[in-house]
């Protein structure tokens, strides 16, 4: 079987040790059985047991292995080995703006605690049918391009706006999510949903940077739905 | 000591007046390219242009637009990048002090004629 070997440069910080974060060059032998960046990245470990990094389903489903990959956001899971030009090394850092724990493995408090902040659930104050609730195929399309989110925070860490005001501005991820739930007819709380947005901080940070959109893993498009999160709190106002 | 922005209502007012100032002068910059079309030029085309009572209102309506639209735009930037609350007070004051008297100087250099 043919093998390559790939040059990584990848950024190390461990708290216990350095005084300041380094960028380790080293390198890595793969064979055609090697698809994706994650199948290098498992390989680096037994190169250099040391290097941590967040891994699980390794399909793009937990979200878990969102990293900086030459400089742009995404998931180690879903990115090819053979996307990367010959001869160069692949740069990998943490997602940026939010504190490092050490070498690719970010503090998510800040962004969990967003999340949570838009109230991601259900609310419907009427007794439970006997089945579940149901919806038309229609509505139902409308939660199309937002319930996939895996909340891996690749949106938000490549967000100025969040970099900026990450415990005031609610950041793509979680407007997206919020929008999930204000486009959901089963939901009774559209209003709170609202007054709970209308603020300069909480939506209104949002730019139209459109860096999420860049980046999201799974295409999808927070600022369509921070447009319409927009747009429905015009229609309420007028 | 953390406020809760929650519930500060400007939000959506400042991003509604944004767009809002954004088509006038839009607006505005057209009329005005197509003024530059039909030939005003030289002091006395643009002092004519300027002495009708709808050009007079029009340009009115951009000069408080273009102060109002960066007022709201230039807050939102030491919104983002200051911090401590005495720089960002004095900024935003000066800002507002500023553009205020812009907007003043403008009508006085155009209608004194």
């Amino acid at each position: 079987m043919t093998t390559r070997t790939l040059q990584f440069k990848i950024y190390r910080y461990d708290p216990d040790k350095d005084r300041k974060p380094w960028m380790q060059d080293i390198s890595v032998e793969v064979d055609g059985t090697d698809r994706k960046l994650l199948d290098a990245l498992v390989k680096l470990k037994a190169v250099d047991d040391a290097i941590s990094f967040r891994r699980s389903c390794r399909e793009g489903v937990c979200g878990s292995d969102a990293l900086n990959i030459n400089g742009k956001n995404g998931l180690a899971c879903l990115t090819d080995l053979s996307s990367f030009p010959e001869g160069k090394p692949i740069v990998l850092r943490p997602l940026p703006g939010l504190p490092v724990i050490r070498d690719l493995i970010v503090d998510m408090t800040q962004f969990f605690k967003q999340y949570h902040s838009i109230k991601p659930y259900l609310i419907n104050n009427d007794p439970p049918p006997e089945r579940e609730r149901l919806q038309s195929p229609e509505d139902r399309e409308e939660l199309d391009g937002l319930y996939e989110c895996i909340l891996c925070a690749c949106c938000s860490t490549s967000c100025p706006s969040f970099w900026w005001n990450p415990d005031k501005f609610v950041g793509p991820a979680g407007l997206l999510a919020a929008y999930r739930f204000i486009a959901d007819t089963r939901d009774q709380a559209t209003s709170e949903r609202l007054d709970n947005l209308e603020d300069p901080y909480r939506l209104f940070r949002c730019h139209t940077i459109m860096n999420c959109v860049d980046v999201c893993p799974k295409g999808l498009n927070p600022t369509l739905a921070i447009g319409k999160i927009k747009a429905m709190m015009v229609k309420r106002a007028i | 000591m953390n406020r809760i922005v929650t519930g500060a209502h400007y939000g959506l007012k400042d991003w509604l007046v944004q767009r809002i100032t954004a088509i006038v002068m839009a607006l505005y910059s057209l009329f005005i390219g197509a003024a530059l079309l039909a030939g005003v030029s030289g002091y006395d085309g643009w002092r004519a242009l300027m002495a009708q009572g709808f050009v007079r209102f029009f340009t009115f309506l951009f000069i408080v637009s273009l102060c109002w639209h960066a007022w709201i735009g230039v807050r939102d930037i030491w919104m983002d990048y200051v911090k401590p609350a005495g720089i960002r007070l004095a900024l935003h004051s000066l800002t507002a002090v500023a553009l205020v008297g812009y907007a003043g100087w403008a009508i006085q250099v155009i209608w004194r004629l």
